[in-house]
This record gives C-alpha cells, structure tokens and sequence, in this order.
C-alpha cells in the first residue's frame, strides 16, 4: 500500500501520460506510441487505486473490469470505420452512465468516499459537486443515446420539433437547477432524485430538434460533456487525476465543437436551437426550383475520359461517400490514375461526414496514404490549378452561394473553392438538396457534369471505364 | 491533501474548518480549483496542435480518457460488504472498462492505418 503522497504522484505521472497522449496525435507518426502512453497512464491510475484503503472487494471489481474488457475489445476489433460517430457517440453514453451510477453511489454511501462527516451527512461542498457531476453525467447519457440512434438510423435523423419546446426545456432546466439546490442544502433524497430524472428528460430534449448533419458539433459537445462529467465526480472525490483528465477531455471537445461551428459559420447556440437542418427530401420554398433548370449530365464513361486525360484531380468526398461506403472502389480508381500520371489530391472540409475527421478515417481504411489528404486551407489556393475538381457525394461544402449570395442562409460558411477549377465532376444520386435545404449552384454551371449514380458504382464505372 | 477518498475524516473536517477560518491552509476545493483550470489550460494548448486529420482518434481516445471514472467506481465498489452502492460502483467499473478497453484499441486500430504514400 502507497502513502497518500505516493498515491498522489503515481497520480500525477499518470497525468502526464495522458497529457503525452494528447500531444502525441499532432501528427499520425507520433500518435501510435501517444496511445501507448494514454494506455500506460490509464492502466497506472487504476492499479494505484486499486491498493488504495478501502478497497477490498477485488474479485468483484476484477469481474467487473473482465466483462468491461471483453465486451469492449471485442466491439473494437469488429466496428467498421463507416460506423464510427454512432460508436463515438455510445460510448460517451457509457461515460455518462458510469458518472450517473457513481454519483448515485456516493449519495447512498458518502462515508466510503470521505465526503461525509463524522455525523455522515454530506459536507455542502461535496453536495455541490454532486450535483454538477450528476446532472452533466445524466444529460451526457441521454443525449448520447438520441445521438446514437439518429446516426444509426433509429431514431428520425430529421429534427423533432414541437411548439413550445424551447419554453419546456427552460422551465425543466430552472426545475431541475432548483431541485438541485435543493439538495444542496438539505441533502434530501427526493429532491436528488428529481434532479437526476429532470436531467435524464433534458438530455432526449435537447438533442431531438438537431438535425443528423449537425452531429459533427453535438458528438463533439458530448465529448466535452462526457469529460466535464469526469471532472465532476474529481471534484467530489478530490481525486487531481480525475479532474486533469476530466478537463484535457472537456477542453478538447469544446475546442472541437467551436471548430465545427466555425466551419459552418454558425453560431453553437444557433445549433442548439436545432432551427437549421430542414428536412432533406422537404421541398418547401427554398428547393423549388430544384429541376427546373437545365443540368449537363454525363455517363461514368464521359468522367472517366476527364479523369484520365487531366494533369491534376482533386476529390471532394463528403457524407454520401461514407453513406455508400465508397472509399475502397475510390481508392482503385486513385491508384489507377496515378499510374496514368495524374497528379492526384483530396480536399476534405472540416464538416465534411458525422463526426470531425470522419473522411481522413474512411480514406485511412481505404489506404489512401495521409499525405495526399489536404485540408480546405491548404486546397484551396490550388483549385485554380486543377484540371478536374471530383465532387463525391458533398454538396453544401462546395456551394459557391457561401461566398456570393448575401441572402443565402450558409452565406459566409467556408467553402472548398470548386468552382476555380477547369472542370467539375458531381457525383450525387439525384439533384436533391443537401442538409441546408438549398439549391446548389455548382450543378448548373457550365463546367459542370452530373453523374447521377450512387458513389460506389460510379467509382466502380469510370475504373472500369479508364482500364 | 485529501487525494484519494480515503483520507482521515478529521483531517478533512480540520482543514474545512481552518479554511471557514480563514486559516493559513487553503480549502481543499481551491486546490482541486487550480489543478482543474490549469489542466484546462494545458488542454487548449495541446489540443489546438492535433492535427484535423486525427480528430476522430481525438475523440475515442478522449473518450476512453474521460473514462477514467473507472478510479471513482473503484471507490464506490470497494468496501467488502454487497449493498446497493457497491453494486451501482460494480456495474459502473463494468462500464468504464467498456470504454476503457473499446476506446483504446479502436484508436490503435485507426491510428494503424494513417500510412504514409508508398
């Protein structure tokens, strides 16, 4: 058994694994042996506090983090990379629970936690804590689960909207805040449990109006969530290892969440608010002059020809590609014209998909190598000398009405610049509009060709084509 | 400090009282206070240098990360005697080696395919 101050610098190198961890992921060299340090940081904290006093019960609790361990082992090794944002956004669901349940616990039982005093009732610092930690644990939990089943198909990825929505989360919210101070002052069970049912209600509340396309910024926010809940249930413990690690989480999904925000130049409030992601297949006023308009499509035969005959090419990918898990038959095609001499690069938005990064692990699975993988700073200034810009399933992120139409709803949304290039190839299964509910431009230019076909096929096609 | 939840009640209740008495030790809190904004600190710094390819392994491993509730659930699940606190402890460890183990490998998994050309 370690002194309370051994403890608390094994704590304290775990700490700073972590920490390593984080840093590691600056560049995907670094980043395997990072993940080694996260494990070796992880694996120290719990074997200090399994020999911490107290701690008895260890048949049990090796039980436990056995199952844990096959359950998550097994889901690792199976996963498809397609799926990762709904997996992404189940696991916070555990995180969340994990935190609910051990609040919970230290409410039955402060003395095991040396939060109560000699009487056993709570210190009011301690309550405090409680109550963050429990009511950001129950909402992570929930809203996780809603963020699971829109991405995976469950629940309508379409946003849930009703009158009066916004009036009955706030009322619930002042309720729930109210019961938790409450609590706080009088350590009464009934108000803790009112607390943790209001906050449990508030997590599906919030999440059900926020489109399926606005998942990159809600999975971020719960990532932050789920850390803020860690931190929480530090505090109460007055355990550092869990408040630094709590806080490197939280800050980093806060950071990520204000980068999908920026990235669609929207406000994380106005994302919250849900009024954005209209329907898809909706043709209310925006889309009504879908179809319309003249269009120049072509066969994979005709984008085939660009393709080959182009000096440089570059690939916008965004959801539709993951949607028809096209990335294997793209990467052929890739390898194809690279051998044909073409210079060949993808552009990847920061929105693009469900989840931040979301393109650069579907074209990793692919064996796209990472260093023809650019983001939109870099790419941009090179579509002015691009042959042929190929547009696979995306279409806000390429809509020049962010850069020129002052009324339009996406105006000033960073864009991949496609229209600087000689020629665009679209590949879309129809003209339908995106998740902003507009009309795309692009498709009506002159340079433009359509290829209406699903991503994989025509990927499939215009390889067949050019062998 | 009272580092681990397993500190001498006292000494707990002591240095409360010392800190309501405006003595010369600080309140426990306000040390947990400056740990919890300094790591944010060193978060922002650290996290706005990963590169954007690597933000979904940013986040399972943050996720396995935030985690680390597991030291917590330990500590609910420890004392011997079976009650309904333990078990709520048990089924969180239960949940957070999920997580632990999940978010681990599957970041390995990704990071294992960021190859470089050729």
């Amino acid at each position: 058994m370690l002194s309370a101050n051994m403890t608390e610098l094994a704590y304290l190198v775990a700490s700073i694994l972590v920490i390593l961890a984080l840093k590691g992921l600056s560049s995907p060299e670094s980043s395997r042996r990072g993940n080694m340090f996260g494990m070796l940081g992880m694996g120290i904290a719990v074997f200090v506090t399994l020999q911490l006093d107290g701690i008895e019960n260890y048949t049990w609790i090796a039980v436990a983090i056995g199952i844990g361990a096959i359950i998550g082992g097994t889901a690792a090794k199976k996963v498809p990379m397609t799926s990762m944002p709904e997996t992404v956004a189940f696991m916070h669901a555990l995180v969340g629970l994990a935190a609910v349940l051990i609040a919970v616990s230290a409410f039955l039982n402060p003395v095991a936690y040396g939060i109560a005093d000699a009487s056993g009732a709570m210190h009011a610092a301690s309550r405090i804590e409680l109550f963050l930690g429990t009511f950001i644990g129950a909402i992570t939990f929930t809203a996780s689960l809603i963020a699971f089943g829109k991405l995976k198909g469950f629940v309508s990825g379409n946003p849930v909207t009703f009158s009066g929505q916004h009036l009955l989360n706030l009322i619930l919210g002042v309720v729930m805040v109210g019961a938790g101070i409450m609590f706080c002052m009088t350590e009464s069970a009934t108000a803790f449990l009112v607390m943790l049912s209001i906050a449990l209600v508030l997590g599906v509340l919030l999440i059900i109006p926020i489109g399926g396309a606005d998942m990159p910024v809600i999975v971020s926010m719960l990532n932050s969530y789920s850390g803020w809940a860690a931190a929480g249930i530090g505090f109460t413990l007055g355990n550092n290892m869990l408040i630094v690690a709590g806080a490197l989480v939280g800050s980093s999904g806060a950071i990520l969440s204000y980068i999908m925000c920026k990235a669609m130049n929207r406000s994380l409030f106005n994302v919250l608010l849900g009024g954005f992601g209209s329907d898809t297949s909706d043709s209310g006023s925006p889309t009504a002059e879908v179809g319309t308009r003249p269009v120049r499509s072509g066969a994979a035969e005709d984008a085939a020809f660009l393709l080959k005959n182009a000096r440089s090419v570059v690939i916008i990918p965004g959801y539709g590609l993951a949607v028809a898990r096209a990335q294997h038959a793209l990467k052929e095609l890739v390898e194809v014209l690279q051998e044909q001499g073409v210079k060949v690069r993808f552009a990847i938005h920061p929105v693009a998909g469900r989840m931040p990064g979301h393109m650069n692990v579907l074209l990793a699975e692919a064996d796209v190598p990472y260093d023809i993988v650019e983001e939109m700073d870099e790419i941009n200034p090179e579509f002015s000398d691009t042959d042929v810009a190929l547009v696979i399933g995306a279409n806000d992120v390429v809509n020049p009405a962010a850069k020129t139409d002052k009324s339009s709803p996406i105006y000033g949304m960073p864009i991949l610049e496609v229209t600087k290039a000689e020629h665009v190839l679209v590949i879309k299964r129809s003209l339908s509009v995106g998740y902003a509910g507009l009309d795309n431009d692009l498709f009506y230019m002159d340079k433009t060709m359509m290829i209406f076909d699903d991503a994989k096929k025509a990927c499939e096609a215009m390889l067949h084509a050019i062998e | 400090m009272c580092g681990s939840g397993n500190c001498d009640l006292t000494t707990h209740a002591a240095m409360m009282h010392d800190a309501a008495a405006g003595g010369a030790t600080a309140d426990p809190i306000v040390m947990s206070f400056t740990v919890f904004i300094l790591a944010i600190f060193v978060g922002y710094h650290v996290v706005w240098n990963v590169t954007p390819a690597l933000h979904t392994p940013l986040m399972s491993v943050t996720n396995s990360l935030s985690s680390i509730v597991i030291v917590g659930a330990i500590i609910a699940s420890g004392p011997i005697e079976m009650n309904l606190a333990t078990v709520l402890g048990l089924i969180a460890v239960g949940l957070a080696s999920v997580n632990i183990f999940g978010g681990f490998m599957v970041t390995q998994r990704m990071l294992a395919m960021f190859k470089k050309r050729g």
